[in-house]
């Protein structure tokens, strides 16, 4: 955070609730500037400005309010936005949630100092994502295709191993054909250290340690602060994206912790709650992060996000979830049936979506047939998971011959397709497994699959009649 | 004009004071850096201003000013293929003079000033013109723009000009020194005006048959489309931009995403206009207001997008309004309405919701034009709808309800499955089926209302039959009502299932649709039959036919699609189930 020139000091505190205070009387004080707060011991913290008119400044302080007090607290306004030093040596470092290295190291040689905030990229100015990216993990690639400049979220549950997966995609993904420069931000809200430091491990054993930049607030570190900590994560991604021609994955995790901070903050200003007590503007809020993602025309780097949030109780409809899915570009689901059965990664690819799929796959990019084997898949599985209720109640005998067979597919593709644990598949490796699958009905039900794919993929036709068509 | 000073600042609304005399609706210019905004309520004298632009770094004390306007747009040559944001500034334009992100306080005109239009004039020196009367025409790419008598003027023609002209040059003198330029303003919130509103009977064609054959939409009419995040709302609204069958398209990304505004940037240019054979960007209009672009200009941005869809109506053609998403236009009113500290309705929302939802979607209609000439036009909006949760019991869902025509309810568990569009074909409707069916009966055939009803009868049937086979197994069913839901199947997945990127099946026009039902429909006749002379379900389901059925999608030529009825008689005829 910058320092502005020093300028007159308020005593005029009136009124502190929750992470708020109450100035009185300031003068030209602008929206949305940094305040610096010295607590009567004499500690220095930080704040922004929420409202202000010419009674009062409304005033959220990042590490909270205790011990202040409405008599001795001094409080002085930057004339700033909040801003944050940005530099090509962050890589490698791990900062606090407002970007202030706590790893002991020298401070960030700063190259610029850019308001955390940013700005909206012009829908025109916006390149088309296009290329994809292989994650190495079947139900990703095959079924809801990462694509470089997306945004796409894992909606987790408490327990459940979204880390592990981000872990596995940071690890694994590649662009085919490419060996480009690439970084990892990290930004964590509220995770515990456990969960922090195994992000730290698992990037040091892959090597990719000085590749990435951390920024932390644990669970024990002031809430406010959770605010600050994507925006700074995100104006570092763009620096390094746009200003160095990197690509940049954007990890983000806890989503969740961010919006009950919001929460936190809209209850102590006392704002009309919306759904479930997060304030109405929730969404707009979530946007101006997650639109930070994308690609921009006449420039190399590019933000690649994914967000991982949990769903309380489970709770796909929960605000948090909800308005997510509304604004990121798909999500992948975890699901605490599949984990229970020893599913790793548990995907269930039902609820999941890429909504850019379409524009890296196909010829070229991945393989022909790679829509119409998804769509099959996606079809059939269904298909075999109605069936499992039907089979609950009737008994596996009353089902057709056809029937028998989707249900054997349905446990198939969960075991062999969607749980590969640590592997790391390729894309044609992938299919292959998929047509694989296929073998398991009867021909003339791949609706989805264009004759001449059938022909030319199906193990019964390609060489493969060893292992039997159904 | 009046000017006052910064009060206060929370988010997007800005209180100024020193405001007497100020307009509601007018537009101020807030702040040193000259802010965009609107007035949104007096009191005393303190003005609420809605800001368009980011208002962080504003300081009380600084000065606001008003226009003395209110909120317009700029209508003339030069909208075509255009991109907007919400209070209709170019978004090519703002990339040149602010880069790739769009900084604050930059006023640009929303129609170019210095491109030369040749001008044809249609009246002559001495003709009295009226509102909306035709004067000339410009060629804007295969469109003829035709320039009107703006509805505020009357009067004798003086002069007219004819050839190269700019859209602020005056094409023709009335009596009186009126001067009437290319381009006309028009306020946004103000509905522009017309002869006399019309029933809606002709449909709006999209070449989806679960649109066009299920729940048909009206030129004129109203639609929604709500469903919760993945089901397909942005896929249909573009899918209708690009299939529908009208002159003129307005999309307008009404907080939504940046990428989707890309894809429709980069896609549209290369696709064809199947009727007019022109590319697809030349009829369209995009207004792109992205859910992390100021919210204000995304409250005003449904109504720069009608107001333009308005004009071109009034030139005499059909256009539609794709909305993308209305509800977070209502976030958007929401937002401001809790800055206001306004009492709140239901959910947060302002107890205008339903009021301002419903003045909008009554800006659709067919309508007799102003001009002498008596031509029709048509508005058709097309609004998504996003509710939380997927829950269509919130407010803006069930406001929306009551005004819209046709309901396509998108849903989640069909998406799920991958069955796209994801329209339920149970919860949806069409309020305008009693007004097309005579157009269809013939345009198509006289037995389409008949087609649809038994349709709509049979997936009925499928519901009742399925809660059975949930309890019993699919065993337990007699023979023909087994033969029910084979069918039904076929008519969910061979017909009311079409991709949106394949390109035969993407563009279905009516004479397939009408065959490919007609096929399925027939086919179940011919087992029925059969299965009373004694053939088992089974040996008619071994048949071929079921896949040359499921194949369907893939043929382009109509008369190969009604060669089948003839495969199947034949096919059931060999084993014995002939007529």
């Amino acid at each position: 955070m910058q320092q502005g020139l020093a300028s007159k000091e308020y005593k005029t505190v009136n009124y502190v609730s929750g992470p708020l205070i109450f100035v009185e009387s300031p003068k030209g004080v602008s929206y949305g500037e940094i305040a610096k707060i010295t607590a009567p011991d004499g500690e220095e913290r930080t704040g922004q400005v929420l409202d202000v008119s010419g009674e009062v400044a409304i005033i959220q302080v990042y590490e909270g309010t205790s011990g202040i007090d409405d008599l001795k607290t001094k409080v002085r306004f930057t004339g700033e936005p909040p801003k944050i030093f940005v530099g090509y040596d962050m890589l490698g470092r791990i900062l606090n949630g407002i970007g202030i290295p706590r790893d002991g190291g020298p401070p960030v040689v700063p190259e610029d100092c850019l308001a955390i905030n940013g700005m909206p990229i012009n829908p025109y100015a916006r390149d088309k994502p296009s290329d994809f990216i292989q994650t190495g993990v079947s139900a990703i690639d095959a079924l809801n295709t990462l694509v470089r400049g997306q945004k796409l979220p894992i909606f987790s549950g408490a327990g459940l191993p979204a880390n592990e997966l981000a872990a596995q995609i940071a690890r694994q993904a590649k662009v085919l054909g490419e060996g480009e420069q690439f970084a990892v931000v990290f930004a964590a809200m509220g995770i515990t250290h456990k969960e922090a430091s195994f992000f730290m491990r698992d990037f040091e054993r892959s090597g990719a340690l000085e590749r990435v930049v951390f920024f932390m607030n644990l669970a024990d570190d002031p809430t406010i602060e959770r605010i600050a900590t994507p925006r700074c994560a995100l104006t570092t991604a763009e620096f390094l994206a746009f200003a160095h021609g990197l690509h940049v994955l954007v990890i983000l995790t806890d989503m969740t912790n961010y919006c009950e901070a919001l929460r936190e903050i809209s209850t102590a200003r006392e704002e009309v709650p919306g759904r479930r007590g997060y304030p109405g503007y929730m969404y707009t809020d979530l946007a101006s992060l997650y639109e930070r993602a994308g690609r921009i025309t006449g420039n190399r780097g590019s933000i690649t996000q994914i967000p991982i949030l949990t769903m309380p109780d489970d709770d796909i409809t929960h605000p948090v979830p909800d308005l997510t899915g509304y604004i990121t570009e798909g999500q992948i689901v975890l699901s605490r049936d599949l984990f229970r059965r020893g599913a790793k990664p548990p995907i269930d690819v039902l609820p999941c979506l890429s909504r850019l799929m379409n524009l890296g796959i196909g010829p070229e990019k991945t393989r022909e047939d790679h829509r119409n084997v998804a769509d099959q898949l996606y079809a059939s599985y269904a298909y075999g998971r109605d069936l499992r209720r039907l089979v609950s109640i009737v008994g596996e005998e009353a089902l057709t011959e056809v029937d028998k067979k989707y249900l054997n597919f349905a446990d198939k593709f969960e075991k062999e397709f969607v749980s590969q644990g640590n592997e790391d598949r390729s894309i044609g490796r992938t299919l292959e497994i998929a047509w694989e699958l296929f073998s398991l009905l009867p021909e003339y039900e791949l609706k989805r699959v264009k004759m001449e794919f059938i022909q030319k993929y199906h193990p019964h036709y390609a060489g493969g009649e060893a292992r039997g068509a159904g | 004009m009046t000017e006052g000073l910064v009060a206060r600042i929370s988010g997007p609304v800005v209180i100024a004071r020193n405001m007497k005399g100020s307009r509601m609706y007018d537009v101020v210019r807030v702040g040193d850096e000259e802010l965009n905004g609107e007035i949104i309520r007096l009191d005393g004298d303190e003005a609420v201003v809605q800001v368009y632009e980011d208002t962080e770094g504003l300081t009380v004390g600084e000065k606001v000013a008003t226009t003395g306007v209110p909120l317009s747009v700029e209508l003339g040559p030069g909208l075509l293929s255009s991109i907007y944001d919400g209070i209709q500034r170019p978004l090519p334009v703002l990339q040149e003079l602010s880069g790739s992100y769009i900084s604050r306080g930059i006023t640009v005109p929303g129609l170019d000033r210095s491109r030369q239009w040749d001008f044809i004039p249609a009246v002559r020196k001495g003709d009295a013109v009226g509102p909306g009367d035709i004067l000339g025409t410009v060629q804007e790419f295969h469109i003829e723009h035709r320039i009107m008598v703006p509805p505020t003027h009357a009067g004798t023609v003086q002069h007219i000009h004819e050839g190269s002209c700019t859209v602020e040059d005056t094409i023709c003198e009335l009596d009186g020194s009126a001067e009437i330029a290319l381009m006309q303003h028009w306020p946004v919130r103000k509905n522009r005006p017309y002869v006399t509103k019309m029933d809606p009977t002709l449909p709006l064609l999209t070449g989806q048959r679960v649109f066009d054959t299920m729940f048909p939409l009206v030129k004129g009419g109203t639609a929604m489309i709500p469903g919760g995040f993945g089901t397909g709302k942005t896929v249909s609204e573009q899918t209708l931009a690009k299939w529908s069958d009208t002159q003129i398209v307005v999309y307008i990304g009404c907080g939504e995403r940046g990428n989707e505004m890309t894809d429709v940037l980069t896609e549209f240019p290369e696709l064809v206009d199947p009727r007019s054979g022109k590319p697809l960007i030349h009829r369209t209009i995009m207004i792109a207001n992205t859910s992390n672009m100021p919210v204000a200009a995304r409250e005003a941005s449904i109504y720069t997008g009608i107001t333009i869809g308005e004009y071109f109506r009034d030139m005499g053609y059909d256009v539609s309004l794709m909305a993308d998403s209305t509800s977070r236009w209502g976030e958007a009113l929401r937002e401001v309405s809790g800055r206001l500290e306004e009492m709140p309705g239901e959910e947060g929302y302002p107890a205008y919701l339903a009021a301002r939802l419903a003045a909008f979607y009554e800006r659709a209609g067919r309508v007799i034009c102003l001009g002498s000439d008596a031509r029709t036009g048509s508005v058709t909006v097309v609004g998504a709808v996003s509710p939380p949760g997927g829950d269509f019991s919130e407010p803006i869902t069930q406001n929306t309800l009551r005004i819209a025509g046709t309901f396509w309810a998108l849903d989640t568990s069909l998406a799920n499955r991958r069955h796209f569009p994801a329209i339920n074909w149970i919860k949806s409707y069409s309020l305008y089926l009693d007004m097309v069916h005579e157009w269809f009966a013939e345009n198509v055939a006289q037995d389409w209302e008949e087609l649809r009803g038994r349709t709509m009868y049979l997936l009925q049937k499928e519901v009742e039959l399925q809660e059975i086979v949930q309890l019993v197994g699919p065993d337990a069913l007699p023979e023909h009502e087994k033969a029910i839901l084979e069918i039904t199947r076929m008519i969910r997945e061979d017909f009311l299932q079409q991709s949106a990127y394949d390109p035969v099946d993407s563009f279905c026009p009516l004479e397939r649709q009408y065959w490919m039902l007609k096929v399925i429909l027939f086919f179940y006749d011919a087992i029925v039959d059969a299965m009373e002379q004694g053939v088992p379900l089974k040996q008619i389901l071994d048949l071929p036919l079921k896949t040359r059925i499921a194949r369907m999608k893939e043929i382009e030529d109509v008369s190969e699609i009604e060669g089948i009825v003839a495969e199947i008689a034949t096919g059931i005829n060999e084993i014995g189930g002939g007529r």
